[in-house]
C-alpha cells in the first residue's frame, strides 16, 4: 500500500512537505485531485496519481493549469472535496477561472495549492502569490513546516466549505522540498461523488448573476477576516516590548533568532498563517504595545503594507520596517543569519558570528551547470538545426522544459523565453519586425499546455515562422510525467485517451509539416531545410523518446560508442554536440561508456568516421 | 538540546539523498529532532545537489553560510566549491575521487589537483577527513554504495547525535533488499576508514 494511505494514527513518518501535505489532504477526505505538474509542488501531484492507482481517490494531469482549475471547481460544485495543485507561475495561466470563481464559490471544499519560488531555484520569476488572494478576494493559508502543512490541510478544508469559497494554500520551495518528522492523523471517509442542481442565477456568469455574486463575495471576505483574527494559525508567541510578525519559512528564522540572540522576554513573535485577508483586529492590538515592529517575510512587502494600513487605523506612532536597504530585500530566500542580522541590528542587540572561511584565495573552479544528458535527442535536433541555417541569421525562442538547457554554447539554442507556451506566440512578433529566420523550440507537454493557441494565430496571421516540436513523449523536466500525447497503454496504464501532436498541427492547418527522427542527423537536416525555405507557417516534429526515461525504464537498446584510433582531433563532436559523455585524456577525445546511451549522433558527424559502437 | 548543522554536497546521481534519508531516519529512530532541506530540480542532470540537515532544537531547515558544524562532500572539486558553508570548526569529510564536470573535459576552466584542494581545506577548517569512498565502495561490492561509505564515516566522527547502530537499522529499513547486506558492508568500511 502507498505509505501515505496508511490508515495508522499517531505514527511518526520522515516526510517531505510534499508529501505532508499530500497526506494532510488524504486525512482531510480529499476525493478528487488536479495538476499540471511544476516544481517545487510536483510531488505532491506524483504522490496522488500513485494514491489514485490503487485508491477511489480520482486524480489527473490536466492539459494546463487553467483546465486543471476548471476541472477541480466543477467537482467542488458537486460537492466533493477536490484540490487543484500547480506552481506559482501556473496561478497566472488559472487566474481567469480564479478571479470568477471566486465569484461563484464552491459547495465541496476546494484547495488551490500555489508552490512560490523564492531565489527562482526552478522557475522563471519569484512572484509572490499572496497578492493573488487580495487580488481574487479568497482566504490565504501559508503553513511553516511539514508538520504544520500537514494540520493546516483539514482546515483548509473545512475553511473552503465554511465561507463556500475556494481556500489558496501558499508554499514557498523550503517547504516543500524540506523533511521532518510528521505525526499521521486519521483519515475522513473519501466521498467520491456528489452532484449538481441547476441553480442558473448563482452559477451562470452573466453581468446580472455577476453584480450579485460581487457582492455575495465581499461578504464571504468580511466573515473570511472575522475568522483570520481567530485563526489558531495567526498566534503570538512569547513577550516583550518589541514585535516581530513573519509568515512561513521566516517564521522559523525568526524563532531560532530570537533565542540564539538570547532575547526572549524582549521580543513577541506574531505568526501569520491565514494572510488574506489580514487578522487587523489582531494585528491592532499586537501592535499596540511594542516599542517598534519588525515584519519578517520573504518576497513584496505584502503583510508589512497592511500591518502598516492596520498600525495607522489604530494611531499606533511607533517605527514599523520590513523592507529596507539596511534589513530586508524583496529579493531572493532569507536564510537564518541574515534574519538573526537584521533582527540584532533592528532592537541593537550586539550580535558576533563565526565568520564562514576566507574563500578569496580560492582558484577559479569550472563549473558544474546542469546539461542536457548524454544521448538527449533535443541535442541533435538543436545541431541538425544549427547546421541547416549555418550563416543565415536566425531567432531562436524557446519554452519552458529540458531544452531550455540548450541556450548555452554550444548549441546556442534558445535567444527568447517568457513563459509557457511563449516561443509560439513571440515567434510571429519576430517575423514581422526583423529580417531574421524566426525557428522556435517547444516541448510536447509545453505545446499542448499553451503552444497551440500560439500555432493557430501564426497560421491566421501567416506568420514567417518555424516551430520544431521537440516531442519525447513524456513532461521530462518535473520527473517525467504524463501528457495527452503519451502512449499510456504503453507504459501500463489504463483509461487513458490519447492525442497526436501532428494531427492537431495537421489539423490547425499548418502548411507545411514534416516528422524527423533526430538521431538521423542528414535526414533531419535535409527536412528542416526544406521547412525553413518554405514561406509562412512550418512545424518540424522531432520525434523521440525521452532518454531519460527510456534507461530509467531500462528500454535503451543501443550499444555505447568509443573513440577509434582513426581520430584525428577534429573535436566536432565535442565542440558542436557538448554532449557530457565525452571527456578529455591525454589530449584525445574519449566516451564514458557508461554514460553513452548509444544515440549514434557523434559517430554521424565525425569526419573521419572514427566513433564506433563498442562490440 | 543543542543545534548539530550538517551539510551534504554531491553530484546529481551519486545518491546523496538517500544518504540523508538514512540518517534522518536514524535520527527519527532516537528521537532525536532532525529538519532537513534539499535542492534537488536538476539531480538527474548532472548539476550540484545539496542537503541541509539540522539536528536537535531549532525549527531553520536550512543552513548559513559558515554555519556548517559537520560539511560531508561526495566529490573533492564540491567540497571546495562549497567551503563558504564552513567556519573555522568546521569538520570537514570529503571524498577524494574526483568527478571532473563536462565544461573541464571540454577546456573551460581546469580541475584543480587533488593535493591543492585538500590543502586549502585543510588550512581552513577544523578537521579534515579525506577517504576514497569510491575504492571502498567497490570493496564493498557496489561502486554505487559510495553514499553509504561517506556515512559510516560521518557516523565516525562523533559530531552528530546519531548511533552507528541506529543508521544500521535506517540502513535495513530504507534500503532496498538486494542492497542491504552490501549496504551495511559500505557503512563499516566507511566508519574503518576515519
Amino acid at each position: 500500500m502507498h505509505k501515505l494511505l496508511a490508515d495508522q494514527p499517531g505514527a511518526k513518518k520522515f516526510l517531505l512537505g510534499n508529501e505532508a501535505i499530500a497526506r494532510g489532504a488524504i486525512e482531510a477526505g480529499l476525493a478528487f485531485a488536479s495538476t499540471y505538474p511544476g516544481t517545487p509542488s510536483s510531488e505532491i501531484s506524483l504522490n496522488f496519481f500513485q494514491m489514485s492507482r490503487e485508491s477511489d481517490l480520482y486524480f489527473e494531469y490536466s492539459t494546463n493549469e487553467k483546465v486543471s482549475l476548471e476541472v477541480a471547481a466543477a467537482a467542488a460544485n458537486a460537492g466533493v472535496r477536490s484540490m487543484c495543485i500547480m506552481k506559482h507561475v501556473g496561478m497566472n495561466v488559472a487566474a481567469d477561472t480564479l478571479m470568477t470563481l471566486a465569484y461563484v464559490g464552491v459547495r465541496g471544499g476546494l484547495v488551490i495549492l500555489t508552490a512560490d519560488d523564492p531565489y527562482m531555484f526552478s522557475s522563471q520569476n519569484e512572484q509572490d502569490n499572496r497578492y493573488y488572494g487580495k487580488l481574487s478576494g479568497l482566504p490565504v493559508l501559508e503553513p511553516s513546516s511539514a508538520e504544520e502543512a500537514k494540520e493546516m490541510m483539514g482546515y483548509a478544508f473545512d475553511l473552503s466549505e465554511e465561507l463556500a469559497e475556494p481556500v489558496i494554500f501558499r508554499t514557498t520551495t523550503r517547504l516543500n522540498h524540506s523533511t521532518a518528522p510528521v505525526v499521521f492523523g486519521s483519515m475522513k471517509k473519501r466521498v467520491t461523488t456528489g452532484d449538481f442542481t441547476k441553480d442558473p442565477f448563482n452559477y451562470v456568469t452573466v453581468p446580472a448573476v455577476s453584480r450579485k455574486l460581487h457582492v455575495k463575495l465581499l461578504k464571504h471576505i468580511e466573515q473570511a477576516e472575522a475568522l483570520s483574527v481567530e485563526s489558531p494559525y495567526n498566534f503570538m508567541d512569547g513577550s516583550g516590548k518589541y514585535g516581530i510578525i513573519a509568515n512561513g519559512v521566516s517564521y522559523n528564522y525568526v524563532t531560532d533568532a530570537v533565542r540564539d540572540l538570547g532575547l526572549e522576554g524582549k521580543v513577541k513573535i506574531l505568526r501569520i498563517g491565514f494572510s488574506h485577508p489580514m487578522p487587523g483586529a489582531l494585528i491592532k492590538s499586537f501592535v499596540a504595545d511594542c516599542e517598534k515592529v519588525l515584519v519578517v517575510e520573504e518576497g513584496e512587502p505584502y503583510m508589512e503594507e497592511a500591518v502598516k494600513a492596520f498600525a495607522q487605523e489604530a494611531g499606533y506612532t511607533g517605527t514599523i520596517k520590513g523592507k529596507a536597504p539596511d534589513l530586508f530585500s524583496r529579493l531572493f530566500e532569507f536564510d537564518p543569519a541574515m534574519v538573526r542580522n537584521a533582527i540584532a541590528a533592528y532592537f541593537g542587540v550586539p550580535y558576533d558570528r563565526k565568520p564562514p572561511v576566507d574563500v578569496s584565495d580560492i582558484p577559479e573552479l569550472p563549473q558544474r551547470p546542469p546539461n542536457l544528458c548524454a544521448g538527449c535527442s533535443h541535442r541533435a535536433t538543436f545541431y541538425a538545426v544549427n547546421q541547416a541555417t549555418k550563416g543565415m541569421e536566425t531567432i531562436h525562442p524557446t519554452d519552458i522544459g529540458c531544452y531550455t538547457l540548450g541556450f548555452l554554447p554550444p548549441l546556442s539554442a534558445g535567444d527568447f523565453l517568457i513563459c509557457m507556451g511563449s516561443s509560439a506566440g513571440t515567434a510571429g512578433g519576430f517575423a514581422k519586425t526583423t529580417n531574421k529566420k524566426v525557428i522556435s523550440y517547444i516541448g510536447d507537454s509545453t505545446f499542448f499546455h499553451s503552444g497551440i493557441p500560439g500555432l493557430i494565430n501564426a497560421v491566421f496571421n501567416n506568420h514567417d515562422m518555424t516551430l520544431v516540436i521537440l516531442d519525447n513523449s513524456i513532461t521530462a523536466m518535473t520527473g517525467h510525467q504524463p501528457n495527452p500525447g503519451v502512449d499510456m497503454q504503453a507504459l501500463n496504464f489504463e483509461g487513458f485517451g490519447q492525442v497526436s501532436v501532428e494531427s492537431v498541427v495537421r489539423g490547425i492547418g499548418v502548411p507545411h509539416v514534416s516528422v524527423i527522427r533526430p538521431y538521423n542527423v542528414k535526414k533531419s537536416i535535409a527536412a528542416i531545410r526544406e521547412a525553413i525555405d518554405h514561406p509562412g507557417v512550418s512545424v518540424i516534429i522531432a520525434k523521440q523518446a525521452c532518454t531519460l526515461f527510456e534507461r530509467s525504464r531500462k528500454k535503451l537498446t543501443g550499444k555505447p560508442f568509443y573513440v577509434s584510433d582513426r581520430c584525428k582531433n577534429h573535436r566536432n563532436c565535442i565542440n558542436d554536440l557538448g554532449c557530457p559523455a565525452f571527456y578529455v585524456e591525454n589530449e584525445k577525445v574519449c566516451i564514458n561508456a557508461s554514460l553513452c546511451s548509444g544515440c549514434g549522433v557523434c559517430a554521424q558527424i565525425c569526419p573521419e568516421h572514427a566513433i564506433l559502437p563498442l562490440k | 538540546m543543542d543545534t548539530t548543522r550538517l551539510i551534504i554536497v554531491a553530484v546529481g546521481g551519486q545518491g546523496n539523498l538517500l544518504s540523508s534519508r538514512v540518517l534522518g531516519e536514524a535520527a527519527c529512530r532516537l528521537d532525536v529532532p532532525v529538519r532537513m532541506s534539499e535542492i534537488h530540480g536538476m539531480a538527474q542532470r548532472g548539476g550540484v545537489v545539496e542537503s541541509a540537515m539540522i539536528f536537535g532544537d531549532a525549527q531553520s531547515t536550512i543552513i548559513s553560510d559558515g554555519e556548517a558544524d559537520l560539511f560531508l562532500a561526495f566529490e573533492p572539486l564540491e567540497a571546495l566549491r562549497a567551503l563558504n558553508r564552513c567556519n573555522a570548526d568546521t569538520t570537514v569529510i570529503t571524498n577524494t575521487s574526483p568527478l571532473p564536470p563536462f565544461t573541464a573535459a571540454i577546456g573551460k576552466g581546469v580541475y584543480p589537483d587533488l593535493e591543492t584542494i585538500t590543502q586549502l581545506i585543510k588550512s581552513k577548517v577544523g578537521r579534515l577527513i579525506t577517504l576514497d569512498a569510491n575504492a571502498l565502495a567497490k570493496e564493498a561490492g557496489n561502486e554505487l554504495s559510495v553514499n553509504i561509505v561517506l556515512l559510516g564515516a560521518l557516523i565516525k566522527t562523533g559530531v552528530l547525535p546519531v548511533t552507528a547502530d541506529s543508521v544500521r537499522d535506517a540502513i535495513r529499513e530504507t534500503t532496498k533488499a538486494a542492497f542491504v547486506e552490501t549496504n551495511l558492508k559500505a557503512f563499516e568500511l566507511g566508519v574503518g576508514a576515519v
